[in-house]
């Protein structure tokens, strides 16, 4: 446990002192949105209907644009040979740095969705869910994408090639994402969406750093 | 199965093979086609615009039994380490993107007389079109290493991860209930559908999967040859290089 410990703060600390990062992933979601009220027109009730949807899709993409910097780096200096080499099952050093992935970019995320949802006139009934969704579905983008990351290390064109390779497996966690948003805003319950997505986590949670450390193991051979 | 993971074995099987499997896809095939569009009653409801549904429903079974096919031999591949496993997976991918698009456009084709509508977004048509994307980002990555084999290893942990999906496709229209009529012809308590249309569309079933068997044997058989053609260039290059 204290080498989970360990590689989650080494993480932090090696983007926290590389600085922009994080920064960039929240500026790529505030600029990303904005741009939607110039693309569809300022009409308060047109932004309040898609504005789940735009939270979300744009969530994604901002947290997919980060999971180049998951592996790559420690791929290109070799310390995730180290890493592989550790007596730590490589399942928890890849948790570890999926944890650290994830308080870099899903967290600050989550910090900023209720702004936007602010500008984009999201319906007070949603704001609570679209918070909870994001807390469960973030950790699942981070772990998914995880696979992705370490399937194209060393490929061409590394960066395409990741988001044509992970984007249709978000798909799930985006459809109950918004549907829990809608079924708030509209009074029903979302409470089904919300299981089903925990359900995907918790899935998710075992089986996404299984493969990626086969992906890691295989990309060292 | 070990038995056959040997090429040259393979090879040997397929050649016998590849002429039957031929002539079962050409023969189910025309039955199939005849009965289809002409000697199977129209629709009560639809019409002659069911007939679609005998090129269609086949596609749809094939998009997702390439996929299975795929996961399978690629899960060989990463067990056990068959070359040939590999070689399969990677040419099941592009018969099964084809089926998957063609059951996508006819899907289509269909939907604009029947629904009014050339696409809606519903939950067994989205998840199809997501099997589309899988095949699409397993070719892409298979291709995307300067190292061959490596290019298989890492399609082949996408195909398992992407395998998923098939189960979503295969119970969406009942786990939602949506556009898409449900499942008709394999479901408990035997199909619902009347013999007439069953026969032919059947008889498109089994031609499709010889189909799919005859190109998967092409492939594979063109594969081998381009690696043998690699291996004896090695070589000339190696008995050059030492000749100076």
């Amino acid at each position: 446990m204290s080498r989970f410990a360990e590689i989650v703060r080494r993480d932090l600390r090696l983007a926290l002192r590389q600085g922009s990062d994080s920064v960039m992933v929240v500026t790529f979601f505030v600029l990303t949105v904005v741009l939607f009220p110039f693309g569809i027109g300022p009409e308060a009730n047109i932004l309040a209907r898609v504005a789940p949807g735009v939270l979300w899709v744009t969530a994604l993409l901002a947290s997919m644009l980060s999971l180049d910097r998951l592996f790559q780096a420690d791929y290109e200096d070799g310390s995730l040979e180290l890493l592989v080499l550790t007596p730590t099952p490589l399942e928890l050093v890849v948790v570890a740095k999926v944890a650290a992935h994830w308080l870099t970019t899903g967290l600050p995320l989550l910090a900023a969705a209720p702004l936007l949802a602010v500008l984009l006139n999201l319906d007070g009934q949603g704001f609570a869910a679209l918070l909870v969704t994001m807390l469960i579905g973030t950790p699942i983008l981070s772990l998914v994408g995880a696979i992705g990351a370490a399937l194209v290390l060393g490929a061409r064109r590394g960066g395409v090639l990741v988001s044509l390779l992970i984007l249709p497996l978000y798909v799930p966690v985006l459809i109950f994402g918004v549907g829990a948003i809608d079924a708030a805003i509209q009074g029903l319950a979302m409470r089904a969406h919300l299981l089903i997505l925990a359900g995907i986590l918790v899935a998710a949670l075992p089986l996404a750093p299984w493969a990626t450390s086969a992906a890691l193991r295989q990309a060292l051979e | 199965m070990h038995r056959f993971a040997n090429p040259a074995r393979f090879l040997r099987l397929a050649n016998v093979a590849l002429p039957w499997l031929a002539a079962l896809a050409v023969l189910s095939l025309a039955a199939g086609l005849y009965l289809a569009l002409f000697d199977s009653p129209p629709d009560y409801q639809q019409g002659d615009t069911v007939r679609i549904m005998y090129i269609h429903v086949p596609s749809a079974w094939m998009g997702m039994f390439c996929y299975t096919a795929m996961a399978a031999f690629s899960a060989m591949a990463l067990i056990w380490k068959h070359p040939l496993a590999d070689l399969l997976a990677r040419a099941t991918a592009p018969i099964g993107a084809a089926f998957t698009l063609i059951c996508l456009v006819t899907g289509s084709l269909w939907g604009k007389p029947m629904w009014g509508t050339w696409w809606a977004w519903d939950a067994r048509l989205t998840s199809m079109l997501i099997l589309f994307f899988l095949y699409l980002g397993y070719m892409a990555l298979a291709n995307a290493f300067d190292d061959p084999g490596r290019g298989a290893r890492a399609s082949a942990i996408l195909a398992l991860v992407g395998f998923v999906n098939v189960p979503v496709i295969k119970w969406s229209v009942d786990w939602w209930n949506t556009l898409h009529q449900p499942a008709s012809v394999i479901k408990m308590g035997g199909p619902a559908i009347d013999k007439s249309m069953l026969i032919p569309l059947l008889l498109m079933a089994l031609g499709f999967q010889a189909y799919y068997f005859v190109v998967l044997i092409l492939r594979a058989r063109a594969e081998i040859a381009a690696a043998k053609i690699g291996t004896i260039r090695m070589a000339q290059v190696h008995a050059a290089g030492q000749g100076d």
